[in-house]
């Protein structure tokens, strides 16, 4: 077993003429909160796809929980991706079930659990993000922002996953929403970590960052200039990583 | 004026590596879809749903489109036959017309403007919207769950949309024939069921059924393209209905001379 829940090795992925992945090669330790820094469009999406194995490398591997993810078949794929719980940048609720339904959706595809076994399962897990009984019966198109997020991230966790990825979980929320999604993701992290549970987070965000995170990985144009603990990373002397930390 | 030459034959070029790349990636789709039509598990569920939002969707644009068709279409001929005191012919024609030709193609062009749009639509918006992508990650395939339904919903649904078209039709120009333009009703039905043939029906059935095939799947296809952006939800819905619209118009040609010979 190595120490990494995810390691890139020699990653590059080319879509056509551009290369937007160059030579990518890191590990992302298992039971930590990794967050991957970066601008707009330096690949940081592309990354998190390679991980779920929803996009293919041009070329190098990408092992996840000592899996070779690019040399599964379809169907292997598709069993070995019940290990990942992901929230998606715009949350990507299913627009035509409502909060509840979108939650149970997972539960009723991959688990034989009983009508009574599913509602007490996602009646729970609705709660422990805040979301009152009555916005679960609301289609996503009645819910703010925030609260799409964390339905989203209800949905995600419903399997019990044993990596969640995070794309952007707070773009476009207010500072204390933004807040309580970081707290929410920490406290999701640590009551699970006993079982096994890494967390991997894009983000824009510095501060919550360099509060909540235990590594950070910063790319930029499709490279990972730098993959250090937060503490070295507050004294990294990098020019770019130093004007983003100077925000 | 080299040049000029040389950009026109760049641009040409351009045109028709882009479409052999349609081309390839439509092809491509198909026989995806084929694949996951046989693979279980079988999803009827959401196969009825499509089933009812099809035909629920389209069933009273198709009562209002068969009845005026029929109706029309009993008139004019009139118009025609009474010339040579042949209007006793109406019912027959019309039904053969109906039956061969206007119930499926008139059926084919709403559904590919009603459904094949909501196809486009629907399916686009979740691929912006990341939806699809949420749908591989728990491990359900999204052509399995999105598109066969909708493929095999238009292929069912079409058939059955066609037959009410005929039906309807009839019944309009049988109105309009003896309750209008006073032809005996026992001439109207009785020259009707001396001319038409099973056959005649058959080939409507045919060519509805592989008409809603064709809508489905261009309407998916085109929902599964979206790239960008609202924007491109409205486009991948206006090149559903204008590519649904023009096969169904191609195909009859071709399908009309292939079972003319053989039915
Ligand atoms: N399917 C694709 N086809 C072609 N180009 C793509 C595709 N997906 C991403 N790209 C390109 O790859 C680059 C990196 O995209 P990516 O979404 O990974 O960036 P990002 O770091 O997540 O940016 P952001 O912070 O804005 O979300 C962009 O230039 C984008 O245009
Ligand atoms: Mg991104």
């Amino acid at each position: 077993m190595s120490e990494y829940s995810i390691e890139f090795q020699h990653l590059t992925k080319k879509f056509g003429e551009a290369t937007i992945l160059n030579d990518v090669s890191f590990g992302i330790v298992k039971n930590k909160i990794t967050t991957i820094l970066g601008f707009s469009g330096a690949g940081k999406t592309t990354l998190m796809k390679h991980i779920l194995g929803l996009t293919m490398p041009t070329s190098g591997d990408v092992i996840v929980l000592d899996t070779t993810i690019n040399k599964l078949g379809d169907l292997q794929l598709r069993e070995f991706r019940r290990n990942f719980g992901m929230v998606f940048q715009y949350a990507a609720l299913f627009d035509f079930l409502n909060s509840y339904e979108n939650v149970a959706f997972p539960l009723r595809e991959f688990t034989k659990m009983t009508e009574e076994e599913i509602k007490e399962k996602v009646m729970s897990l609705l709660e422990s993000v805040g979301i009152s009984k009555e916005a679960a019966f609301r289609l996503p198109s009645e819910l703010s922002g925030g609260m799409r997020k964390r339905v989203g991230l209800a949905r995600g966790l419903a399997l019990d996953p044993h990596i969640m990825l995070y794309d952007e979980p707070t773009s476009g929320l207010d500072p204390i929403t933004t807040h309580m999604v970081y707290d929410l993701m920490k406290e999701t992290h640590y009551s699970n970590v006993h079982k096994g549970f890494t967390s991997v987070i894009i983000s824009h965000d510095i501060h919550a960052t360099l509060k909540y995170s235990d590594y950070i990985v910063f790319m930029e144009a499709g490279r990972v200039v730098e993959h250090l603990d937060v503490e070295s990373f507050k004294k990294s002397e990098n020019p770019v990583i130093r004007r983003f930390l100077e925000l | 004026m080299k040049v000029m030459v040389e950009k026109k034959i760049e641009s040409l070029g351009i045109y028709v590596t882009d479409l052999l790349n349609g081309l390839g990636d439509f092809t491509n789709f198909t026989f995806k879809t084929i694949y996951w039509t046989f693979k279980p598990p079988y999803r009827w569920k959401l196969l009825f749903e499509q089933i009812y939002f099809i035909g629920n969707k389209s069933v009273f644009i198709i009562f209002l489109t068969s009845s005026f068709t029929g109706a029309v279409f009993a008139y004019q001929i009139y118009v025609g036959m009474k010339v040579i005191n042949a209007d006793s012919f109406i019912g027959p024609l019309v039904t053969i017309a109906l039956a061969k030709e206007l119930a499926p193609v008139l059926s084919g062009l709403v559904v590919a403007g009603r459904c094949g749009a909501a196809m486009a639509a629907q399916i686009g918006s979740m691929k912006v919207t990341e939806q699809i992508d949420a749908l591989e990650v728990m491990g359900i395939n999204s052509y399995q769950y999105l598109a066969v339904p909708r493929i095999l919903g238009a292929t069912i649904s079409m058939p059955m949309l066609s037959a009410i078209f005929l039906l309807i039709g009839y019944g309009g120009s049988w109105l309009i024939g003896t309750k209008v333009l006073m032809i005996d009703e026992v001439t109207f039905t009785s020259k009707v069921s001396d001319f038409m043939e099973l056959g005649m029906v058959t080939e409507g059935i045919i060519k509805a059924t592989v008409f809603g095939y064709l809508i489905g799947i261009i309407g998916t296809y085109q929902g599964f393209n979206v790239t960008g952006g609202a924007e491109g939800v409205g486009k991948g819905t206006n090149m559903a209905v204008v590519w649904g619209m023009i096969t169904v118009l191609v195909v009859d040609f071709f399908l009309t001379s292939f079972l003319t010979q053989i039915l």
